[in-house]
């Protein structure tokens, strides 16, 4: 292992417990990690946008534009200019410019996303929940298949219940939602089981390093 | 026992992590039925066939993430399948490329002929949309500064018709914009591994078909090393994962009881 390499494990080490001693209590080692880490990862960030972002979609291409003269290269300018506008906010006479480049990127972002979101998270996902009772029809799908398909039906009925206020919560209407609040909190419980398992699998990953790459007590 | 104090539990689940890790538990592990369709998607492309991976985590979730890419790559790599690496994210490039080289140097794999990594565009949006026109006028270079029409793999790809299938390894919603603008625009196949936080909000996907397969988490990246038969960190933490797990249970039940008898008491 080369030196700069044997650096880097220590320092990491040292940054990761540092961080895990906030777990005792607050203190000096943790903050200075904590603002380490925030500072490092937005310039890092910013540099990285800067050299793959700004430079080959912007800069280059105007650079090409103006050593070679080439006429049709000069409509890169129009978006360079309408981005440029979004600097127009530190000027506080100039600031309503920004309206512009704001009305443009909402736009042309609803458009784009409306007609495939409507696709993608309604209609497939209506598609996905009423097309498994087409296999039933068939005779393709049945025992356990059945019983998922009932349930996802129920689940997705009954906890759009629960959201449907235009209706008072009485009766058959209270039950049905009553269901649903069910359906949701078994689906919380699902997701907070899984956030354990991610969460934990990042202590796993660090324990795994300060025990083998660093104190070399594992392989 | 209600005013335990907290650093005990940390101590604890610091015991449970080190104590199976010193000594080396094996647990055995199954296959879920989202990880084998993964499996057998990739399985049944022939070779010569192309996947695009895109690296969308940074390092707080390289922990679940890294050992299941590591895996797909082995088995990319072991059946001649091309692979086309991206990132959305833009804290990963160094992350996915140390990982790319690792394996490409494990498996002799030739960047430029069975791999090229394309690195970091920002606006994801506009990245997955324009690469279903050309990926060339989104990534004109790659990771190294290489023009893209010198790199031979990419000489017949131009678009998602040439990629077979596209595997986002997400810590965040990117997956839900490769399924929206990839999946239904372009008609792109898609599969898919997650960290644990967002697993939940997968599994429509999985069942409408828009997703082709779904690791998640830990556990996904140990099913799927133990298919590939690549054993590696993946089997190993999920071994360690399975007592803490055993002493969240626990402690959960503890609380409860605990919890019971003082509102009798008081009550």
């Amino acid at each position: 292992m080369d030196f700069w390499s044997l650096i880097g494990i220590w320092v990491a080490a040292f940054l990761t417990l540092s961080i895990y001693s906030v777990l005792y209590r607050d203190n000096p080692f943790y903050r200075f990690a904590e603002h380490l880490f925030v500072g490092v990862s937005v310039g890092y960030g910013i540099v990285l946008s800067v050299y793959q972002g700004l430079v080959p979609f912007a800069l280059k291409p105007l650079w090409e534009t103006v050593t070679t003269g080439a006429p049709e290269g000069f409509i890169k300018l129009i978006p360079i200019c309408i981005g440029l506008l979004f600097f127009a906010r530190l000027s506080p006479r100039h600031t309503w410019l920004i309206r512009y480049p704001i009305a443009i990127l909402i736009g042309y972002g609803s458009g784009i996303a409306i007609p495939n979101v409507l696709r993608a998270n309604i209609f497939e996902q209506t598609r996905g929940t009423i097309a498994p009772f087409a296999e039933i029809a068939a005779g393709t799908l049945s025992g356990w298949g059945v019983v998922e398909a009932i349930l996802m039906v129920a689940g997705v009925i009954c906890t759009l219940t629960y959201f449907f206020f235009s209706v008072e919560h009485r009766g058959p209407v209270k039950w049905l939602s009553k269901v649903g609040i069910a359906f949701l909190m078994i689906g919380f419980g699902s997701a907070f089981g899984n956030t354990v398992m991610g969460r934990v699998a990042l202590l796993i990953q660090r324990v795994d390093f300060l025990l083998g790459d660093w104190l070399r007590i594992i392989s | 026992m209600p005013n335990i104090d907290r650093r005990i539990v940390f101590i604890l689940v610091a015991l449970a992590v080190i104590i199976p890790m010193l000594l080396s538990v094996n647990l055995p592990v199954s296959v879920s039925e989202p990880t084998q369709k993964f499996y057998d998607y990739v399985e049944a492309l022939p070779a010569g066939s192309t996947i695009m991976i895109a690296f969308d985590y940074g390092p707080s979730s390289l922990a679940e993430l890294n050992p299941m890419a590591k895996a797909l790559l082995k088995q990319c790599f072991d059946r001649d399948i091309r692979v086309i690496a991206i990132t959305l994210v833009v804290d990963a490039p160094t992350l996915a490329n140390a990982l790319i080289q690792e394996v490409a140097a494990e498996k002799e794999a030739v960047e430029g002929e069975d791999y090229v990594f394309l690195g970091f565009r920002p606006g994801p949006v506009q990245v997955i949309l324009g690469m279903g026109i050309d990926i060339a006028s989104v990534y004109d270079t790659d990771y190294n500064g290489t023009a893209i029409s010198e790199i031979p793999m990419m000489q017949n790809i131009t678009n998602y018709d040439q990629i077979d299938l596209l595997v986002d390894f997400a810590s965040s919603d990117t997956i839900e914009s490769w399924i929206i603008y990839a999946n239904d625009r372009y008609n792109q196949q898609i599969a898919a591994g997650v960290t644990g936080v967002i697993i939940a909000q997968m599994f429509p996907y999985l069942q409408t078909g828009q997703l082709v397969g779904l690791l998640s988490g830990i556990l996904g990246a140990a099913e799927y090393e133990n298919l590939v038969g690549a054993p590696a960190k993946g089997m190993q933490w999920i071994n360690v994962e399975s007592f803490v797990h055993l002493l969240i249970v626990i402690l959960v039940i503890i609380g409860n009881i605990t919890y019971f008898i003082y509102r009798t008491r008081e009550g």
